[in-house]
């Protein structure tokens, strides 16, 4: 019982990581129509920028804010640059420049930073607390991811629902030509989406490198299970997104926590999880629109 | 992208930039539909062989006036020019991107591996012919789910293909050999090859050298039949599918079968390439199938330009002798020899990025259609002048 809620503790906390990032696609798909493979590779640009303030000598704190600020820097330029010239064309072209960002972004990164193993801070503890005499798997390091992605989310609603920028967002993720038409400075508001994403993928970025090693490739399963998560929640809706990475979180937590070995299971059963979703319900459990191509 | 198949539309076209279509290079027309004056014959078939024997005394050249390290190059080229010829049929002619090469790659490697340590392995063509079987149906497996996929779910599917598979090699690590992966006996060059090497140069025939044969002549029938697929019902088919679906089924054309099919096709390419991979570098290991390798294939295919076996050949030898060549450049900038190394995949994600902004239709597919402009453009001053006169 003790191993159960240990595990499912576990896959809630890591599921709050995955959907922060498929926030971050699920922000950019609603916006551009574009899946942002390059996501992953962004956020460990941004968590490499951190860990070498950190080094540095500077607070964890003002390493995440200067994280975050960069990659909401590099999202602006990002979209400005690469993405703004294949927007709107054929969807071929535009998946090709996100992964080719995706290649560039990882190799500067083992340039610069170099591509071993480096270990990440965390805040607070990483010793579960303590119920009686029996550990649990909730460390304090969990109720600031938990915390941490529910603050932003919470900010991402607010600014969605209630700022006139917010609404603009919304007007030109929803009609184009429409919202142009109205005053709304569509090209801004895109940058700004792609800004916004970029800052929430790399929060997730650092949420999971705390306490654990960082290389370049460290988000490689990471956009994978962001992925899955967003395409489980419809690609389409936010909600479904976090929803989404809840369950992935605990589906790997249990395949990885009862199956002998089961961790080097947990990127094939997010390939089956996929698949299985893609085929008997592309809409995904939450999508807006019932009619999808897929 | 589909008027540019005639000159003359072309022409109307006027089409001065680079088109935007990612897959006008797979619009090749053909010699006589280009109605131009070809040397060639007439026969697609006849055509292709007449090619075939060149492409092979071309190989044989090249092998013996080259030296064993570039011999080695080559048989590395010709793994990477098989798994690229299978992606850019699929992408460039049915329009499904396919992250997941490198995985279907691993499965052909592995199964290789898996047949030479037995003590008495069955003949190599055989043992390629198993690999390329066993690639395919997990190729037809993936293509029934990638089917009814398109653009960015097919990626994001095949993405993650290409990160989860190499870790069934870590699960079943008693087969498998984990992490370490499991080392490859290459067979020994029959004593046919070595008095065919001492007739045509007296060049010592060395493993090396045998091995870049194998490659070469697993490139070079892929590539034949791979050609006139493309250039058959089903190419055309494929390339209907593609561009106007809608009107490809009410044609009667089934999408998801023509689909399947394209992918298993270029699974099977890619388990060819596999095998030989395991062959030349003696290892079949996960480390060998990152997502980096089938990112790589896909710059080969999108920078040769997408649907054109020439373009796959010129861009795989790009991932071949670009990685020397930018890594000595580093070390000459100061860079150590692991930062050195990363230039390459930087290269490459610049290479992505630049072309499909600048010339989505690769080098094959620009040059094609400026040849094209040009052509219909003289055509039609000459109609001009013959009509004022």
């Amino acid at each position: 019982m003790q191993q159960f809620i240990n595990i499912t503790l576990s896959g809630l906390v890591e599921g709050m990581i995955y959907a922060a990032f498929a926030l971050a696609l699920v922000l950019i798909w609603r916006s551009t129509r574009i899946v942002n493979f390059a996501q992953g590779a962004m956020a460990a640009a941004t968590a490499f920028i951190a860990l070498a303030l950190i080094d540095a000598g500077q607070s964890y704190w003002i390493a995440l804010i200067v994280a975050l600020l960069s990659g909401f820097v590099l999202g602006a330029v990002v979209e400005r640059v690469v993405i703004r010239p294949v927007e709107g064309g054929p969807e071929l072209n535009a998946v090709i420049v996100t992964l080719g960002l995706f290649v560039a972004i990882q190799a500067s990164i083992a340039i610069i930073f170099g591509s071993s193993f480096q270990s990440f801070p965390t805040p607070f503890g990483v010793r579960g607390f303590e119920i009686g005499d029996s550990t649990i798997a909730l460390t304090p390091t969990s109720l600031y991811i938990i915390g941490s992605v529910l603050v932003v989310m919470a900010l991402l609603v607010a600014l969605f629902r209630f700022t006139r920028v917010g609404l603009a967002m919304r007007a030109s993720a929803f009609g184009q030509e429409v919202a142009r038409l109205l005053g709304v400075r569509v090209g801004r508001m895109l940058t700004l989406g792609w800004a916004l994403a970029a800052v929430v993928g790399s929060l997730a970025g650092l949420l999971i490198a705390g306490g654990e090693f960082i290389y370049p490739a460290y988000m490689d399963s990471l956009i994978v299970f962001g992925f899955v998560a967003a395409v489980l929640g419809g690609l389409d809706s936010p909600i479904g997104a976090i929803v989404g990475g809840l369950l992935l979180g605990l589906a790997l937590s249990y395949v990885s926590g009862y199956i002998e070995r089961g961790s080097a299971l947990v990127n094939v059963a997010a390939l089956v999880i996929l698949i299985v979703v893609l085929l008997v319900r592309p809409g995904g459990l939450f999508a807006s629109s019932v009619a999808r191509r897929a | 992208m589909s008027d540019s198949q005639t000159p003359t539309s072309a022409a109307g076209a006027a089409t001065e930039e680079a088109p935007v279509e990612a897959t006008a290079a797979a619009n090749a027309p053909s010699a006589q539909a280009a109605g131009g004056r070809s040397f060639l014959p007439k026969s697609t078939l006849l055509r292709h062989l007449v090619v075939v024997l060149l492409a092979i005394v071309a190989a044989v050249v090249i092998l013996e006036i080259t030296d064993p390290f570039t011999n080695s190059q080559l048989a590395q080229l010709s793994y990477y020019a098989i798994a690229a010829g299978g992606l850019t049929v699929l992408t460039g002619l049915n329009g499904q991107v396919s992250l997941g090469h490198g995985a279907l790659m691993a499965v052909g490697a592995y199964t290789t591996a898996l047949f030479l340590q037995a003590d008495e392995p069955v003949p190599l063509p055989l043992i390629l012919l198993v690999s390329t079987l066993v690639a395919t149906v997990v190729g037809a497996l993936v293509g029934v789910a990638a089917a009814r996929l398109h653009g960015p779910y097919l990626a994001g599917a095949t993405l993650a293909l290409a990160v989860g598979l190499p870790g069934l090699a870590i699960y079943f690590h008693d087969i498998f050999g984990g992490e370490q992966g499991m080392r490859v006996r290459a067979p020994q060059p029959p004593d046919a090859f070595k008095d065919f090497i001492s007739f045509v140069s007296g060049n010592s025939a060395t493993g090396t050298k045998w091995l870049a044969y194998v490659g070469a002549i697993c490139l070079v029938i892929t590539y034949f039949l791979l050609a006139n697929l493309v250039r058959s019902r089903i190419g055309r088919t494929w390339r209907a599918v593609r561009d106007q679906d809608v009107a490809a089924e009410l044609a009667g054309i089934n999408l998801g079968t023509w689909r399947v099919l394209a992918f298993t096709v270029s699974a099977a390419a890619a388990g060819l390439a596999g095998g030989v991979l395991a062959l030349v570098i003696r290892l079949a290991a996960p480390s060998g199938f990152t997502l980096v390798l089938s990112l790589s294939l896909l710059t080969a295919i999108v920078l040769g330009g997408l649907g054109s076996l020439l373009g796959a050949l010129l861009g795989s030898a790009l991932l071949v002798f670009l990685p020397p060549f930018v890594t000595d450049l580093g070390a000459d900038f100061g860079l150590d020899n692991t930062e050195a190394a990363q230039l390459a995949p930087f290269v490459y994600g610049v290479v992505l990025i630049v072309a499909m902004i600048f010339a989505p239709a690769g080098f094959v597919g620009t040059v094609r259609l400026r040849w094209l402009t040009y052509r219909a453009k003289q055509r039609a001053a000459a109609a001009r002048s013959s009509s004022g006169g």
